[in-house]
């Protein structure tokens, strides 16, 4: 590929975070029944005015400002004109010429480097219905429409073409996907299509500048699923271009379980959309004094907060990024640190046991039993010797099965340490009676023994005998 | 003034909607037609729009277009919920249904 | 004088004088429908039997003391492009021959408030697009007072209810002059106010920016009484405005001393009747002996409406009736082999031609070639209209004009001639491009036909053009005015 530069731009469509869908007052929840979150508004019926939510607007501005764009002091609402049967209207509105947000950038590192993509703009409109195709596809005569996403108000955040490969465009939908997160305005879910990505590759010679013919990918339905698609993109078109042919503009459809773009069959000429402007919604208007509320409600943005917790606390950096990957595990961490000001710690505890134990559930933190003043609690008991280290894996299991506080589990199943010396003196006895070559090796000066009989120990008391007393104790009787 | 009814009468030539523009229109606009109704739209439609041509003879250069009629602006409502309709009442007024969806020929994508 | 023939002001008095009951009204109504309707074809729908009902519970409701609206047990009849929860609301085309609403359009809701009662849907031209009624998938309407003649259009069926005391009120719709024009054909007082002050939430939209609903009764007082109800913000439609309503009967007075009355020479040119404009010139005249100054002034881009509109509602149509794909409602054709067939089958069989010839005519206007020179230019000169209106209204009250350029016109005459179709809306469209209110009332008789006055006032100001009408009414008995050859003959 060296002999061709890869040019990738993204259009993101984004589920704003709204109790009611953006043109009528109609539930966004999901997974009803089909067609129960529909009203004569959001099904087109005749006779029916969109009234636009406000929420809509200032999340759209919120994250506008979070992606550095100049924001509209006019916007207007536009008619798209297309016929598709999950599209009640037979239009879609949506922002043409004047969208709320336009010419910002994200900001994100890709190997070690800081890369900046160039946000184009960011508008406001109406999602579509949802068409099912019920049974085998190839059997079946009919398709079927569930109107409950029609009208559900998206977010279409469109890229520069500043993305030069398919690690990159991974690595900015991560970027733009934890903005988004971190603001509330959408919660990115590629499985309940609260997520959706199309890409834009073409390729041109190493050290132009023209573009080169770009085709649209689309059916992109994971992270994953965009750099893999556009892999194939790319040397799909690298190929043709080596060859001395040429690439179609067209629409290429992602099939993912062959791992391989093909072209959409479109029977329909070039799409005509007819945009003009959508009368029955009055025009934005948007005074700084707006712009300036809804900025003080902006809360700290991942690159600050990643920035921060470098400085603050002192944690190494790749630590930070698992760290800050969600707002709700940033804000876990914090919380626990105010309760137990050992950072270092409490982030080895988050990024290492816990996200295993959520990684092996598939469930996020804020579904976790575990609240940082669980873990923080834990944390005292170890520090003063209540229980092992390594009881406390146990114990930390159990809090994140039950919800139960590490005092209650400690108490429950009888994990607290042994810090008796009597009683650590049995168990000593016991041991070496037991194994005798073991004390043989050691006195010869074999050392490697010890860790072998403070084991035994260990085992025999369930991991509750404090590790240092016991190896002390051999060390005191045997040496 | 001669440039302009030059410029004027080609105009009228161009604007002469032809029955293949008649049934691409037609197609944009998912309206089937027969060849005598393109024909008979094909005349009418080119009487109508030699006639519109007549804003040509305006010069609106510096004009801005009206986008809204009155001067409104920021009409929003709070993000509240309001009921639905009922599954039933949504599908009544359709002529295909089934299991509570909307019934259409298959979709080939 | 039997009930039907009364005015909504004088019925109420007696409703609440205890005179008559609900029930006499709507008998006296619903006979007259009964008599004359076959005749006249006003309307597609008579919903007779729950009016019966509605009437005797207000009945109940009177007797027990309690409280009803000012419109209580008074009939009205609603164009068929105003959705009614329950009621087939069809816009009097096959597309929608099957449709009923699940809800009722915001000033439904309204006059119901107010205890009115609904008697029936009336006839129209198929989705409001034309001037006669007789592009009405159903039948022509019949002009009560000449049934050879068409009664005007497109809220035709309305303006035939009223005239020929076959309801008390009528609502239309106006998005060109289809209020104004058939209640000038049909000699009765036609409404349509300023853009943003009625809501158009549930009426079946043509074209959005210029579509308005509006009222069509028997005189100024009644129009008042029912503007005064409806009028107001609603939150369903984010274009009405918000705005207090003013008591429109409190206003109507009989005074015009020192108001100005500019007569825009535009609205005379060829092409409207002798008749109408000594009919308008003889209007004028009474203002002046009234004590108003009338003067003339210029409209200068009025020639220029007519093509204007024409581009922006094709435009705005093409839009607003895409939604009519067979899918969630309305007229499905079953018999397709894809979606794209049963689309454009469902869409060519259900739209009668003249909606097809617009639907594509807007098609053409926003299509990416035709865009700049045709929709945007014609955004562009609706601009300049809009600012001749407001330069005019910076010296003058209101303006007089002639709503039609003839009087009804015979049926069958002009159903051919698309373009002369288009024509005859010259006095009416501008209004509805520059968003200003507009009064049509019978000022004479050609022939024993009734000529239209439109008066038309400053955005919000349907108080003055109220007031301007009802002097006039005062004033001026219109069967006695007489012109052209009749006139002549007195």
């Amino acid at each position: 590929m060296t002999e061709y530069e890869i040019v990738i731009g993204l259009e993101v469509h984004a589920q704003v975070l709204t109790d009611s869908k953006v043109f009528c007052g109609c539930s966004t929840e999901f997974g009803a029944s089909p067609n129960e979150h529909t009203c004569p508004i959001c099904l087109g019926l005749p006779g029916t005015l969109p009234v636009l939510n406000k929420k809509t607007v200032e999340y759209t501005i919120k994250t506008g400002l979070a992606m550095n764009c100049d924001i509209a002091e006019f916007s207007k609402f536009d008619r798209k004109n297309y016929f598709y049967p999950d599209l009640p209207k037979a239009y879609q509105i949506s922002q043409y010429d004047m969208p709320l947000c336009k010419n910002g950038y994200i900001e994100f590192w890709v190997n070690g480097e800081k890369k900046r993509v160039g946000i184009n703009r960011i508008h406001l409109e109406e999602d579509a219905g949802k068409l099912v195709h019920a049974g085998s596809i190839a059997e079946s005569q009919y398709s079927f429409a569930d109107y409950n996403r029609s009208g559900i108000a998206l977010m279409e955040i469109v890229s520069e073409p500043d993305i030069h490969s398919p690690e990159e465009a991974r690595l900015y939908l991560n970027e733009l996907k934890k903005i988004l997160e971190y603001l509330e305005v959408s919660d990115c879910n590629m499985e309940e299509g609260s997520l959706r990505c199309d890409a834009n590759i073409s390729l041109r010679p190493v050290g132009t500048v023209t573009f080169g013919t770009k085709a649209e990918v689309k059916n992109l339905n994971s992270f994953r699923a965009v750099q893999r698609a556009l892999e194939f993109e790319a040397e799909r078109q690298a190929d043709l271009l080596r060859e001395g042919g040429k690439v179609i503009q067209e629409t290429r459809h992602w099939d993912e379980s062959k791992g391989i773009t093909i072209p959409l069959r479109s029977k329909e000429e070039a799409h005509d959309y007819r945009y003009f402007p959508e009368s029955d919604v009055p025009p934005l208007v948007i005074k700084d004094s707006w712009v300036d509320e809804i900025k003080r409600g902006l809360p700290e943005l991942p690159a600050v907060k990643r920035a921060r917790f470098v400085n603050e606390y002192g944690i190494p950096e790749q630590d930070v990024e698992v760290l800050t990957e969600t707002k709700a595990m940033a804000d876990f961490f914090e919380e626990c640190v105010k309760d137990y000001n050992e950072p270092k710690t409490v982030s080895n505890w988050l990024i290492g046991e816990f996200l295993r134990l959520l990684n092996a559930e598939g469930i996020e933190i804020k579904e976790s039993k575990v609240t940082s003043r669980h873990l923080a609690g834990m944390l005292k008991l170890i520090k003063d010797g209540t229980i092992s280290g390594k009881i406390a894996k146990t114990v930390f299991e159990e809090i994140f099965k039950t919800g139960k506080t590490a005092e209650i589990v400690v108490k429950e199943k009888g994990l607290v340490q042994i810090t008796d010396e009597d009683a650590i003196n049995d168990v000593v006895d016991k041991v070496i009676s037991e194994n005798p070559g073991a004390v043989e090796d050691l006195k010869a000066g074999k050392n490697k023994a010890i860790g072998f009989l403070v084991g035994q120990v260990m085992k025999e008391t369930r991991g509750r005998a404090n590790p240092q007393l016991v190896n002390e104790i051999l060390r005191k009787r045997l040496l | 003034m001669v440039k302009r009814i030059l410029s004027s009468k080609r105009q009228t030539m161009k604007n002469t909607i032809d029955i293949n523009t008649v049934k691409r229109m037609a197609f944009l606009s998912r309206l089937e037609i027969s060849d005598s109704e393109a024909k008979e739209f094909s005349l009418q439609l080119s009487e109508t729009l030699n006639y519109v041509h007549k804003l040509n003879e305006l010069d609106t250069e510096d004009i801005e277009p009206t986008i809204h009629v009155l001067p409104l602006k920021n009409v929003l409502r709070e993000d509240k919920v309001r009921p639905s309709l009922t599954q039933e009442r949504a599908l009544m007024n359709a002529s295909c249904k089934e299991d509570g969806y909307f019934k259409v020929p298959k979709i080939v994508e | 004088m039997r009930l039907n023939e009364f005015t909504a002001q004088a019925l109420r008095s007696m409703v609440v004088a205890g005179e008559i009951s609900c029930r006499e009204i709507i008998e006296s109504v619903l006979h007259c429908i009964k008599e004359r309707d076959g005749e006249i074809k006003a309307y597609v729908n008579v919903t007779g039997e729950e009016a019966l009902k509605k009437a005797d519970e207000l009945d109940d409701k009177i007797r027990r003391g309690e409280e009803v609206g000012p419109l209580a047990g008074i009939p009205i009849a609603v164009k068929e492009n105003i959705c009614t929860e329950g009621i087939a609301t069809t816009c009097c085309s096959k597309m929608l021959a099957n449709f009923i609403p699940p809800y009722d359009a915001s000033v439904i809701k309204r006059v119901k408030d107010a205890g009115a009662i609904i008697i029936g849907k009336t006839n129209m031209d198929e989705f409001a697009m034309g001037s006669s009624t007789e592009t009405s998938c159903f039948f022509q309407t019949h002009n009560p007072l000449d049934t050879q003649r068409v009664p005007g259009g497109s809220s035709g069926g309305s303006a035939a209810a009223v005239a020929g005391h076959e309801s008390i009120l009528g609502l239309g719709s106006d998005t060109g002059g289809s209020i104004r024009q058939p209640s000038a054909f049909c000699g009765v007082v036609g409404l349509k106010p300023t853009y943003g002050r009625i809501s158009r939430y549930g009426l079946i939209p043509f074209a959005s920016s210029l579509d308005h609903v509006g009222t069509i009764t028997k005189d100024l007082t009644d129009a008042a009484l029912l503007l005064r109800i409806i009028a107001g913000y609603d939150e369903m439609d984010s274009t009405s405005v918000n705005m207090e309503v003013p008591d429109y009967v409190k206003g109507l007075k009989d005074d015009l001393q020192g108001l100005r009355i500019g007569v825009p020479k535009e609205y005379f040119v060829d092409g409207i009747s002798s008749d109408v404009k000594e009919a308008v010139f003889k209007a004028i005249d009474s203002f002046e002996a009234m004590g108003a100054r009338c003067e003339e002034v210029s409209l200068p881009h009025t020639e220029y409406a007519v093509a204007t509109y024409y581009l922006i509602a094709s435009a705005e149509a093409s839009a607003a009736l895409a939604r009519y794909d067979g899918v969630r409602f309305g007229y499905c054709h079953e018999d397709a082999e894809d979606i794209v067939s049963m689309f454009s089958k469902t869409r060519g069989h259900g739209f009668g031609s003249e909606v097809k010839r617009r639907i594509m005519l807007g098609t053409y206007a926003l299509s990416s070639e035709n865009y700049d020179t045709h929709y945007l230019k014609a955004q562009k000169v609706r601009t300049l209209i809009r600012r001749d209106f407001d330069r005019v209204f910076e010296n003058v009250d209101c303006l007089v004009s002639p709503v039609t350029p003839s009087v009804a016109f015979k049926l069958g005459e002009k159903l051919n001639d698309v373009l002369n179709m288009y024509l005859s809306d010259v006095c009416t469209i501008p209004l509805n491009l520059a968003a200003v209110p507009g009064i049509s009332i019978p000022c004479a008789l050609s022939n024993g036909l009734p000529v239209g006055l439109q008066i038309i006032g400053k955005h919000f100001q349907e108080e003055m053009l109220l007031r301007v009408a009802y002097a006039f009414e005062k004033n001026v008995d219109f069967r006695e005015v007489n012109v052209g050859e009749g006139g002549r003959k007195v």
